[in-house]
């Protein structure tokens, strides 16, 4: 394995920044570090780096321990979200730097830039300085600097974070590519579940300092291992039902009530591919009206809401859609093919929350 | 009301600061150019200069390293006591220059605090070249720092950050990304810092003991030729000073310009936010 986190606890006076952390990353893996800003994910990040030191527990690299080795002599790449490139040195310059300080040879240095340029295509703007490039242009210097004196391990805070939508598609297919041809490991911090899920092999997701959960993107979508990843992991529909003899009730819908006791509370939630509606008012059990249609190209999105008041989410294909003679405003029926049961009780545990109920339970359970 | 205003400040900077100007090398040049020539040959105005060029020489390195370095630990680094430390910084710049002069007399003087001690091995400061180094030292310390600490906190510290990553050592980081970073900054900051030094009268004036030829530099030196009467003497004297104010000014305003274009190449550096 390439970098271990054992029980790495960081914290900035009273704060707790990163709270007890554990975590492996295999070689040449590509692994998105995710959650909401403030999360602790960028000091992880500079942890890894030898920026900020764990207040406690052990942080390894290749299996030795680092806590103590100078962010000199870690031999990883950084690359800042500002970018940080040296403004006046030019761009050869810059991705020179960390072999002339390794007192590289002259002849290698010029080859390994060169190759780097080519690689990053950026050949011919060896000479600008970097006030001189495009948001894009800078980004790929500073990611070609960091890779210049072959690191162990890339880290990259917020690589998209600093350009508009449009380039960021390309950037991040580009990661993608590079990452494919390089095989470097690699850790980038964002903020973004869409660009975790598209770029990562692994995502790892924190949140006020924790580690909520560790997987494939898919894993955490299907599989979230609480609320909190859930929810931040794509749209969820999220309802608090009471129980009154023995099922879950909140208005017209009712859900089994899986052993919790009469008065008590019950939260369930549910993908918006997993609510089916139809035009027919027969073919499903619920009733709604279409309150709201919004167009995202292949896909539309629907707001229904209950003849109570009860407002869900719902996502359909346009084909779809037009196939089943949608429309904002008609009344239609709808079912809710599968849920999940987030917690049970006031306690907020949720031991249930991986399990995925379908619809057949439901109608057992009822 | 345009019109009225800038003739207004026209005539006020004319008034005020051009005639003067021109007066100071019209009264210098009074008697002709030999007379110019001879009144800055005597030898006590030629010592003067040197004592002036010395103390300097000795002002300005000095406060460029101890600038640097309080710059760069206040823009760098978090700690407790930071906002005294910025204050004490300018502190010279509140304090009269005389009771600068006079704080090193009370401290290194005959009847002063360190005096019998520095009597005793045979030290002087007081009326001496170090008392006058140490006063000019004292007025002209906040120049370099004032000038760097906002360019450096602007800056922030992740190309630093970067060049450590990069396998830098802190002096290399230093060296070939912070120092060609705040270059102009720096250079401005010691233009005004000599000039300072070279012109001091007040805090210089209380320590020096005015020995002609000895501890007297040009300020010093000019005061005493006018209080005589000289007057070409004292202006030829002057004009230098006045030269000297000349070629500052002109640095500075390129300086100012270097900075400007420097600055905002800085900001398109930044990246483009969505």
């Amino acid at each position: 394995m390439s970098i271990e986190l054992r029980q790495v606890s960081k914290r900035f006076g009273d704060m707790a920044a990163v709270e007890d952390v554990s975590l492996t990353v295999g070689d040449g893996e590509l692994v998105a570090l995710l959650g909401p800003s403030g999360g602790g994910k960028t000091t992880v990040l500079r942890m890894i780096a030898g920026l900020e030191v764990p207040t406690s527990g052990d942080l390894l690299v290749r299996g030795e321990r680092v806590n103590d080795v100078p962010v000199q002599r870690r031999n990883i790449g950084f690359v800042f979200q500002s970018y940080a490139l040296f403004k006046t040195m030019s761009v050869f310059d810059n991705i020179a730097f960390g072999l002339k300080i390794r007192k590289t040879p002259k002849a290698e240095i010029e080859a390994r830039v060169g190759e780097l340029l080519r690689l990053f295509g950026l050949e011919g703007l060896g000479r600008r300085l970097p006030h001189q490039l495009s948001g894009g242009q800078r980004q790929r210097v500073a990611i070609a600097r960091a890779l210049a004196p072959r690191p162990s391990v890339l880290l990259l805070d917020e690589p998209f974070g600093a350009v508009d939508a449009k380039i960021r598609q390309e950037l991040r297919e580009w990661l993608v590519r590079l990452h494919r041809e390089l095989h470097v490991t690699t850790l980038f911090v964002t903020h973004d579940q869409e660009e975790a899920m598209e770029v990562s092999d692994r995502i790892v997701i924190f949140s006020r300092g924790r580690l909520e959960q560790v997987g494939s993107p898919r894993e955490v979508y299907e599989r979230p291992r609480n609320e909190f990843v859930a929810r931040f992991i794509g749209v969820l529909n999220v309802l608090e039902l009471t129980v009154r003899q023995g099922v879950a009730r909140l208005n017209e819908l009712a859900f089994p009530a899986h052993g919790v006791p009469e008065g008590g509370t019950l939260r369930v939630g549910f993908r918006p591919y997993a609510v089916q509606v139809s035009a027919d008012p027969a073919e499903h059990p619920l009733r709604a009206v279409i309150r709201q249609v919004y167009f995202l190209g292949v896909q539309m999105r629907l707001e229904l809401e209950t003849p109570s008041g009860l407002v869900l989410r719902t996502r359909i294909s346009k084909d779809e859609f037009l196939r089943r003679g949608l429309e904002q405003g008609i009344p239609v029926s709808f079912q809710i093919r599968e849920y999940r049961v987030l917690s049970t009780g006031s306690d907020g545990l949720a031991p249930e929350v991986s399990t995925v109920h379908t619809a057949s339970h439901w109608a057992e359970g009822i | 009301m345009r019109r009225v205003l800038i003739g207004l400040a026209v005539a006020f900077v004319g008034v005020f600061l051009l005639v003067p100007l021109a007066n100071v090398f019209a009264q210098a040049m009074a008697k002709g150019w030999p007379a110019y020539q001879k009144s800055l040959g005597h030898p006590d105005t030629l010592a003067s200069v040197r004592l002036t060029l010395l103390v300097s020489a000795c002002c300005v390195p000095l406060n460029l390293v101890f600038g640097v370095i309080a710059a760069w630990a206040v823009a760098k680094f978090q700690f407790r006591g930071k906002a005294l430390l910025i204050t004490l910084i300018d502190l010279p710049f509140s304090v009269s220059p005389v009771v600068s002069g006079l704080i090193y007399v009370v401290m290194f003087g005959a009847q002063g605090v360190l005096g019998p001690w520095l009597d005793a091995r045979d030290i002087q400061i007081i009326f001496a070249m170090p008392g006058i180094v140490l006063a000019t030292l004292f007025v002209t310390f906040p120049f370099v720092a004032r000038e760097l600490i906002p360019l450096m906190e602007a800056q922030g510290s992740d190309a630093e950050q970067a060049a450590l990553t990069l396998g830098a050592s802190g002096w290399q980081t230093f060296r070939h990304v912070t120092l060609p970073s705040v270059k102009w900054g720096l250079l401005y900051g010691v233009i005004l810092c000599n000039a300072r030094a070279m012109g001091e009268f007040g805090a210089v004036s209380v320590v020096s003991g005015h020995i002609s030829g000895v501890t007297e530099t040009l300020p010093l030196r000019i005061e005493k030729l006018h209080q005589e009467y000289q007057a070409v003497g004292a202006f030829s004297a002057a004009s230098l000073l006045a030269i000297l104010a000349l070629v500052t000014l002109g640095l500075k305003t390129w300086l100012e310009r270097r900075q400007a274009i420097e600055h905002a190449r800085g900001q398109n550096d930044s990246p483009s936010l969505p």
